[in-house]
């Protein structure tokens, strides 16, 4: 049953501890004990805020960001139950390569088509380079690094990048996993996060 | 600080040292700049700020007692320095102070009065001097290396400079204006000196040392006749003795219109032609100047070369007009807070901000961009700043290291039109580099490695547009995946020396060293390997370590001992590795090695040792073979037990690893414990069977070399020989390279001290090509067989020696007769005596034989033993002089003259002349004169000469009537006999002119 996050405020820690257990062993990358901090730490703030403050949000677009809201929410009913939420978190924090491929691809897809297209592409991209007023297409550039990167990640040649093109680029090079936008949290600030989170909480 | 700031500041008099600061823009920007250097120093730099000065800087404050702090004692600082100095005293009105941190907080403290000190203090009696002290000795200079090096760096930017080329073309200029008739400005110009030295100066090169570049004569149509030094500090006007009589001028135009209203009223008007002219002459002259040096001279002297290119690197400056800036700005998309770095000072030197510079003008003013003619980037790609070779020169390592990276030439297509495709896309590629945030530089990145970066044209692509730069300034940013994209291309392009002096000329060591500090082990990983790249010549090694770079690499191989890594685990083993790698590269200064050592890395390379990957082993090994020549090191090496582990990689089937693992070993067996060890862990066998490798010289170099040194010990010797190594090694004397023979010859001199391998050596043969190599030139072969050779040899003359001993006459003359060729024939002869302990004394008390052959060859060996000076005097010491003088009676034509000879040789050391002739020798000596047998004469002649240096022996010769014996016989053949024989009668002569000078007051 999930569970949304006004609720969990209610909950007391007999059924916190309940819960992680439950949790614990249906997601993969943490113990009992982990869930259970990442629960409490759910209950203290807004789900929201929680994501922004691990992920350094100035460097996050808005369009990602909110992609990757979406991949959280995995039944797509706007709320990121707190199963949703140490799921995500595992990826985010733990995640082995196969997991964040399939991860960022999620991202990616932002009409969850299966498929990345040139003009997806090109949405994610378009702020991400100084435009050059002097030259007749201010564009040109990012258009020329659009289809440079199109043409080497699009393995089958049929015009869009399907999850298998995007897993064999990345495995060549794992450079490109965040290839159009950042949306996984850099070493350091997991290591900041996972410090804070699964330090003992005070009283214990 | 000295040298730029004594340049560019204006000072009120001619000379530095002490003097007032003229007020002036260029100064007080100077001031300001010096001013922030100094206040923010001790926070960037807290290592150096707490260097205590040689001397107190101190000047004249105007700061009070009540501006000190609480933290301040009043007036004394409470740090003190070693012996007990304060580091900061204030006697008003003067203040010392002895350390930068000092310095910075004073300046602090002195609020809106800052400027006013920094100046007071600049004005002080040379604070470069005080600073480091007036001898600046290599270790003072290591320990102040860094501090020197921001100092030194800081200032570099300022200088305003004049090249000799600038002030030719200047000259050239004016020469145009002295043409008659109405648009006359001057009415001459010319230099003092026709003779200009190759770097384009005509001033005599005591004076080019002080910046003079060339004198002029100038006359203006309406003033005096103006003489003008031209320096690269500025040009005035000078008086007698080259002193400055003018205020400094930034050019000859200036200066001039300064003094000539008439110039100055005309010039105005050429004014169009002078912005015309001078710089497409400056072009022109640029271009000719540079072909020549490249063509011209190919064996130019280093020094000669980076000279030439200071002064290119300077001209290419003057047109630009330095803008002070040294920071490359990332791309403004950058600039969200949190991603800019955390360094501030990406200081981008000279050279590289010139080559772009001159790049982008050329661009932009020249639609055909063409390659080959702009000068800029060839020359700096050679350009060092001068702070790099006045630091090359100050911390020159061990001698016996090479600058083994060679500068290659760099090829180029003759024009753009030969320039391939991907040259141009990767230049594009640079330019979305500079204008993309670190998603779109990500993506750049990855497609830029997908271009052959191997290829020459790719890199030049590169580095032609900017993009060292910016790849540099990545490693600075925060971004991870930036930084790995950024370290991927550079490993890459780093295999190209010339790539590698251009990453290291822009800094990029630096944030390489940096990013090992980082905790994703795939970014710490990279920049050891491009670290490994660039390290292959001396100054990137230095630079490395004076960064705190080997700390770091060393921190890398610190990975727990594993028995099943994990796959996290494994990668760790990947850092390690590529840790190893490029301390290996490191490895080859001899103070890196030290500081290998220093840093605990020797037994964290011993725990890898362990390891059973073979790429791993490489390194490792390659590492602690380098290190392995210093001694510290090898005792590491010894203690932390790792001769076993290479022992036991001696035998892996890898030979590159053999060939480590084999030269590691050579160097260690230096010392005998480590011999012992070799023997222990049956490390003989394998070296032996590693000889039959004959076609890897490398291999068989090392292998020989510890076969060598290990032979040092008796009991490996005797090991050896189960092996049959004597066998092989003389088959090895022939068809080897040098650095084969060497060893080769050693070892077998080694195995020679035992008599039964002596046999086995000339059983196989091994007598005559030994000999044979006493031709060669090698130094350390030859010292190497004369040990070899001298192993066969020196156990005879031990034998003979001792049968002198024996009590039969015939045994004691025979022997002494043989001893004398071995004696003549052997170099160290008199070296080689030392080793009979009592042999001369011996020797000496054979004298009291009866036996007149023995007395006779016992001569004969007294003389040769004569010509070594030390044995001489051991002789006398034995009472040689009284024993031979006793002798000289004797009738014995054979005794008579090796008797004489004997005497001869002795004379040489102390009073022995003097001896000789109390000891009644010399009247005996002067009746051999009448013997029939002409090689006696010979030897009393030159006995006769030597004994006559002493007056007392001249009187006694003169009153045997020598001179009518030796006048009869100088019509002798033999010329040795007449010189000797001249030269006593002149001997004596000379004493009876000074005789009767003395008695009758004049000459006879």
């Amino acid at each position: 049953m999930p569970t949304s996050l006004p609720e969990m405020s209610a909950l007391n820690k007999k059924l916190t501890q309940t819960l992680a257990e439950t949790i614990s062993k249906q997601v993969k990358h943490f113990n009992k004990r982990e869930t259970e901090c990442l629960i409490r730490l759910c209950n203290g703030l807004l789900g929201d805020q929680t994501l922004v403050s691990i992920h350094n949000s100035k460097s996050l677009l808005l369009l990602v960001y909110l992609a990757v809201f979406h991949t959280f929410d995995k039944d797509s009913d706007g709320y990121i139950s707190v199963k949703e939420w140490i799921e995500g978190l595992s990826v985010f924090l733990r995640g082995t390569l196969d997991e964040k491929i399939k991860y960022c691809f999620a991202v990616y897809d932002l009409n969850s088509d299966g498929y990345i297209s040139r003009e997806e592409m090109l949405q994610m991209l378009n702020d991400s380079m100084i435009r050059e007023p002097t030259e007749e297409d201010p564009d040109e550039g990012i258009k020329d690094l659009v289809e440079i990167t199109f043409k080497r990640m699009d393995y089958d040649h049929d015009g869009r990048l399907s999850y298998a093109d995007f897993e064999r680029a990345v495995r060549e090079e794992n450079l490109l996993l965040e290839a159009f936008g950042s949306c996984l949290p850099d070493a350091e600030s997991t290591l900041v996060f996972e410090e804070q989170a699964f330090k003992d909480p005070p009283g214990q | 600080m000295g040298a730029s700031l004594t340049r560019a500041a204006q000072w009120t008099t001619a000379s530095s040292g002490t003097g007032k600061l003229e007020i002036t823009p260029i100064n007080e920007s100077l001031l300001k700049e010096i001013l922030s250097f100094v206040e923010q120093f001790s926070s960037r730099h807290p290592q150096e700020a707490k260097h205590v000065f040689k001397e107190p800087l101190q000047w004249s404050t105007t700061l009070v007692a009540s501006d000190f702090k609480t933290d301040y004692d009043i007036r004394l600082s409470q740090e003190k320095d070693s012996e007990g100095h304060p580091l900061l005293q204030l006697s008003p009105p003067t203040i010392f102070a002895r350390s930068f941190s000092q310095l910075s907080k004073l300046v602090q403290l002195a609020n809106d009065k800052k400027l006013k000190e920094v100046r007071a203090c600049l004005e002080g009696k040379d604070p470069v001097v005080k600073i480091l002290g007036p001898n600046r000795t290599m270790n003072e200079l290591k320990s102040t290396g860094c501090l020197l090096y921001f100092v030194f760096r800081h200032f570099h930017y300022r200088e305003v400079r004049l090249s000799p080329a600038a002030v030719k073309n200047e000259v050239e200029l004016l020469k145009h204006f002295c043409s008659e008739g109405e648009k006359r400005v001057l009415k001459s110009v010319r230099y003092t000196s026709d003779y200009e030295f190759s770097n384009g100066c005509r001033t005599p090169p005591w004076r080019q040392v002080h910046g003079d570049i060339c004198y002029l004569v100038i006359e203006p149509c309406d003033t005096e006749t103006l003489y003008i030094t031209c320096s690269t500090a500025g040009v005035f006007l000078n008086g007698n003795a080259y002193e400055r009589t003018s205020e400094m001028h930034k050019d000859l135009v200036t200066l001039l219109k300064s003094r000539s209203p008439h110039f100055a009223e005309n010039i105005n008007k050429q004014d169009f032609a002078v912005q015309e002219e001078l710089p497409s002459t400056k072009k022109v002259q640029h271009v000719e100047s540079v072909d020549a040096e490249e063509q011209g001279q190919p064996q130019r002297s280093y020094e000669h070369q980076e000279k030439n290119v200071h002064e290119r690197a300077r001209q290419q400056h003057t047109p630009n007009k330095p803008g002070g800036k040294t920071k490359l700005e990332p791309s403004p998309r950058w600039k969200s807070p949190g991603l800019m770095s955390p360094y501030e000072y990406v200081i981008i030197p000279l050279s590289g901000k010139i080559q772009k510079k001159m790049l982008r003008s050329d661009s932009k003013k020249k639609a055909d961009f063409s390659v080959s003619s702009s000068p800029g980037r060839q020359s700096s790609q050679k350009t060092k700043t001068p702070v790099g070779v006045m630091l090359a020169e100050a911390f020159s390592e061990s001698s016996s290291e090479s600058e083994e990276d060679e500068e290659q030439p760099e090829r180029r297509p003759e024009s753009n039109t030969d320039l391939p495709s991907e040259y141009w896309q990767i230049q594009k590629l640079v330019r979305y580099l500079k204008r993309g945030n670190q998603t779109a530089t990500v993506l750049v990145l990855c497609a830029m490695r997908d271009f052959n970066l191997v290829q020459e044209t790719c890199q030049l692509a590169i580095r032609d547009e900017g993009g060292l730069e910016v790849l540099l300034n990545l490693l600075d940013t925060k971004e991870i995946r930036c930084k790995i994209g950024s370290l991927k291309i550079l490993r890459e392009i780093s295999n190209n020396s010339q790539m590698r002096r251009a990453i290291a000329d822009l800094c990029g060591l630096q944030s390489m060293v940096k990013s090992l500090d980082s905790l994703v082990k795939d970014l710490k990983a990279l920049a050891a390997e491009t670290i490994a790249n660039v390290a292959k010549f001396r100054r990137a090694r230095r630079t490395i370590r004076q960064y705190g770079g080997i700390m770091r690499l060393v921190k890398l191989l610190d990975i727990p001992d594993l028995a099943t890594p994990t796959a996290e685990q494994e990668r760790d083993v990947e850092v390690a590795r590529c840790g190893v790698l490029a301390l290996w590269s490191c490895s080859k200064s001899t103070r890196n090695k030290e500081a290998i050592r220093k840093a605990g890395g020797i037994p964290l390379l011993g725990r890898l040792l362990k390891l059973p990957h073979e790429n791993m082993l490489i390194p490792v090994v390659g590492t602690l073979q380098e290190c392995a020549s210093e001694r510290s090191c090898r005792i590491a090496i010894q203690t932390e037990g790792m001769i076993k582990d290479l022992v036991k990689t001696l035998s892996c089937d890898n030979q590159e690893l053999q060939m480590h693992c084999a030269s590691a070993i050579f160097k260690c067996a230096e010392d005998k414990q480590t011999r012992d060890l070799v023997r222990q862990y049956e490390g003989l066998q394998p070296l032996v069977l590693l000889l039959n490798k004959v076609d890897n010289k490398q291999l068989l170099a090392a292998t020989t070399g510890a076969i060598w040194k290990c032979s040092i010990s008796m009991e490996n010797v005797a090991k050896f020989q189960e092996y049959n190594v004597l066998e092989i090694l003389v088959n090895l004397l022939t068809g080897q390279p040098e650095e084969v023979l060497v060893n080769v010859v050693g070892a077998l001199g080694e195995c020679a001290q035992i008599p039964a391998n002596r046999a086995i050596i000339r059983r196989c043969g091994g007598i005559q090509p030994l000999v044979n190599l006493l031709t060669r030139t090698n130094q350390a072969l030859l010292v190497n067989v004369t040990k070899a050779v001298g192993a066969f040899f020196l156990p005879s003359f031990r034998l003979l020696w001792s049968l002198l001993k024996n009590p039969n006459v015939d045994v004691q003359s025979s022997a002494a007769w043989a001893i004398c060729p071995c004696l003549e024939n052997t170099k160290d002869a008199g070296e080689m005596l030392f080793y009979f302990v009592g042999g001369l004394e011996l020797i000496v008390n054979l004298l009291k034989s009866t036996n007149k052959e023995v007395l006779a060859s016992v001569c004969a060996v007294i003389a040769k033993i004569a010509k070594d000076e030390d044995n001489l005097a051991v002789i006398t010491d034995h009472g040689v002089v009284p024993m031979l003088a006793k002798l000289t009676n004797t009738t014995d034509d054979r005794l008579r003259r090796h008797l004489a000879e004997a005497i001869a040789h002795c004379c040489m050391w102390g009073s022995n002349r003097a001896s000789f002739g109390e000891a009644g020798a010399v009247a005996p000596l002067v009746r051999y004169l009448k013997s029939t047998d002409s090689s006696i004469h010979q030897a009393t002649a030159h006995a006769l000469l030597q004994l006559s240096k002493e007056p007392n022996n001249c009187i006694t010769m003169h009153q045997n009537g020598v001179v009518k014996l030796l006048l009869g016989m100088m019509g002798s053949a033999d010329e040795m006999f007449q010189e000797a024989a001249a030269d006593c009668v002149f001997n004596i002569r000379r004493l009876a002119l000074a005789n009767d000078k003395a008695s009758y007051g004049y000459p006879p």
